[in-house]
């Protein structure tokens, strides 16, 4: 097959919606964009396990310690598929887990935020999972084939996240002062980085025309934030906590809310690394990989033993 | 694959319209991972013996769960941070079960809490009793150590278990025989686990042989406590609730000489670890570790006896 025939197959498989695969040609352009995609979530997954997993040993009830155990359990399950999904591009875990300690890719900046009270692990999963979940949902379409079916599963689990902080946040609010101070505490710091994980505006959003062009992004970031206004909107209503923003109305005429922006430069900021826990985050990964590494090589080791045992 | 299904996609994860913003009714659903621990205490049972029973097992469970815990984000691999995992939510579920029902048979085993307090019983046993009134072995206490430190007091901990709840299942009591026959199954999942990866780990490096040589001998001798037979046990064995940890040895030790043969390892010879004042953690006299331990555990609910979670 000549290269234009294969470009116009792929053009056209993208144009009928339709999966690539791993054994499909594919534009490299295209192949790297899709790792790059892949891996930034991946590492968000397996980062993300951080803050909140900083909790369990502190969770205040032992439903609540089980609960967020099986949530961070699901974070490192989430971390495994996405891997898998880059794996079949050719690009193993492990030079990919070593691009992120050497901070050469990226993860969601949301997780270079502290988490300060166990009310934030509720937050988490309200806010930080549902904007996550709006993020993702166009993502089971996404063109190419295994991270599209990785993403149909993490949803149904984000979803079930969400519920979960959701109620922790309303259980909370039904106890004592002190507890509902904790959780508007907790919103009044997540709310902006929230809604800063739907990245930069469009207007500066570089990558955005052609992954959708290639049907790996199916939403523009502002489509996606205002989607997320829209939706949590009634739920903190309904919560009794006030999102910290002045601007935010409910626009008639528009058919959705009016919201401000968020501190583009923060975002920036801490995108290039100053925010309040990047090297923290980063440290601590490096660390348990490298402490790791050891019982990595034992088994690899083994598996040769085994191998050998029994090929003689 | 079109878009014009793609709005229809994301109503379906969230609920649907009007749900997604109630989040369905599913919402307030109790929690029924405690059914059943109520039912009455057996004739011929005495219930304070067999709440402070349930108390040992529980808080074994209990305190080797937030152990293990401490390896999530922190483990070799990703598959490891989810095996560990698996393995402290199973023991964190059995705690839950063992609180509660000490609570229900002997409700003079829970601290008072301010009038009011919608604290349920197992989260006040174990977050608002001090170190001297915690009943585990001495064993699950300690800091965490490197990866063998944890294969090898798994894998004790999981032999010693596994055999105690096998023979727990024909308890007197039926909560205790039915938590017991959930346990075993879970429990063995976590011996098989720390077997193999104590064979893994004697032979695959010289570093890993090295390290879990040390793994052992930094928990072998806490071992003793667990079969040492205490007058609550002694009880619960005689009145048909409980098993004499003394009873389980022959097996446990076969056990664990079947793993060690296995990976080429000898027997520990180290002696056990002294009591204080005649006693150890199933009295109420643990390691230093315990306080500190007990401390973050129980930080964040003792600020707010009267808070709701």
């Amino acid at each position: 097959m000549t290269d234009e025939a294969r470009v116009a197959e792929f053009e056209a498989t993208i144009a009928r919606h339709d999966r690539i695969e791993p054994r499909d040609w594919m534009p490299e352009a295209y192949r790297a964009t899709v790792v790059r995609q892949v891996a930034q979530h991946a590492h968000s997954e397996v980062i993300g396990m951080q803050p909140e997993g900083a909790w369990i040993t502190r969770a205040p009830s032992l439903r609540r310690k089980a609960t967020l155990l099986a949530k961070v359990q699901d974070e490192a399950g989430h971390g495994l598929y996405l891997y898998s999904a880059c794996e079949t591009l050719g690009v193993s875990r492990a030079q990919l887990t070593e691009k992120l300690i050497e901070g050469r890719q990226k993860y969601s900046s949301i997780f270079n935020y502290p988490t300060l009270s166990f009310a934030d692990v509720g937050t988490i999963g309200w806010l930080v999972d549902g904007a996550a979940i709006c993020n993702q949902v166009p993502l089971c379409r996404t063109s190419y084939g295994p991270y599209g079916r990785a993403m149909i599963r993490i949803c149904k689990e984000e979803s079930f996240h969400q519920r979960q902080g959701f109620e922790l946040l309303l259980t909370m609010m039904r106890g004592t002062d002190e507890q509902r101070a904790m959780v508007q505490e907790s919103v009044d710091r997540f709310w902006w980085p929230a809604l800063m994980m739907f990245g930069p505006p469009d207007a500066e959003s570089p990558n955005t025309a052609q992954s959708m062009a290639w049907g790996i992004k199916r939403d523009t970031n502002d489509e996606l934030r205002q989607k997320f206004v829209d939706m949590t909107v009634p739920q903190a209503e309904r919560l009794g906590v006030t999102l910290p923003d002045p601007d935010l109305r409910w626009n008639a005429e528009r058919g959705h809310h009016d919201f401000g922006q968020p501190d583009w430069d923060e975002f920036a900021t801490v995108v290039r690394g100053g925010g309040p826990c990047n090297a923290q985050r980063i440290d601590h990964r490096r660390r348990a990989h490298e402490d790791g590494a050891w019982v990595r090589t034992a088994a690899s080791a083994f598996a040769a033993r085994q191998r050998e045992e029994v090929a003689s | 694959m079109h878009d014009d299904d793609h709005q229809s996609v994301y109503d379906g994860l969230t609920g649907g319209d009007e749900s997604r913003w109630a989040f369905g009714a599913g919402l307030e659903a109790p929690d029924d991972a405690l059914a059943g621990v109520g039912a009455p205490v057996p004739v011929g049972v005495d219930p304070h013996a067999l709440a402070t029973y349930c108390l040992m097992l529980g808080d074994d469970a209990l305190v080797h769960s937030h152990r293990l815990s401490q390896w999530c984000s922190n483990a070799p691999d990703l598959e490891e941070d989810i095996a560990l995992a698996n393995v402290a939510l199973d023991l964190l579920g059995q705690a839950r079960l063992l609180l509660a029902r000490a609570a229900v048979v002997d409700p003079g085993v829970v601290p008072v809490l301010p009038a009011g307090s919608p604290v349920p019983d197992e989260d006040a046993l174990a977050f608002f009793r001090d170190a001297a009134e915690f009943r585990n072995v001495r064993l699950v206490e300690g800091e965490n150590g490197d990866f063998a430190v944890t294969v090898a007091r798994m894998l004790l901990f999981a032999t010693h278990r596994l055999a105690v709840l096998q023979r727990l299942t024909a308890s007197a009591d039926p909560v205790l025989a039915a938590i017991a026959a959930k346990g075993v199954k879970e429990v063995a999942y976590h011996r098989d686990h720390a077997a193999r990866w104590c064979v893994t780990l004697a032979l695959g490096t010289e570093e890993s042989r090295r390290r879990v040589v040390a793994g052992l001998e930094r928990v072998w001798p806490f071992r003793d406590e667990l079969s040492r037979t205490t007058p609550v046990e002694a009880t619960a064995a005689a009145q048909g609730f409980g098993v004499d940890p003394g009873s389980v040895s022959d097996e446990v030790e076969a056990v664990l000489d079947q793993v060690l043969a296995a990976s080429g390892l000898e027997r520990p010879a180290l002696p056990p670890v002294g009591e204080v004042a005649g006693g150890a953690g199933r009295d109420g006299r643990h390691t230093e570790a315990m306080g500190l331990l007990l401390a973050e555990m129980q930080v964040v609910a003792r600020a707010h006896p009267l808070g709701r979670w």
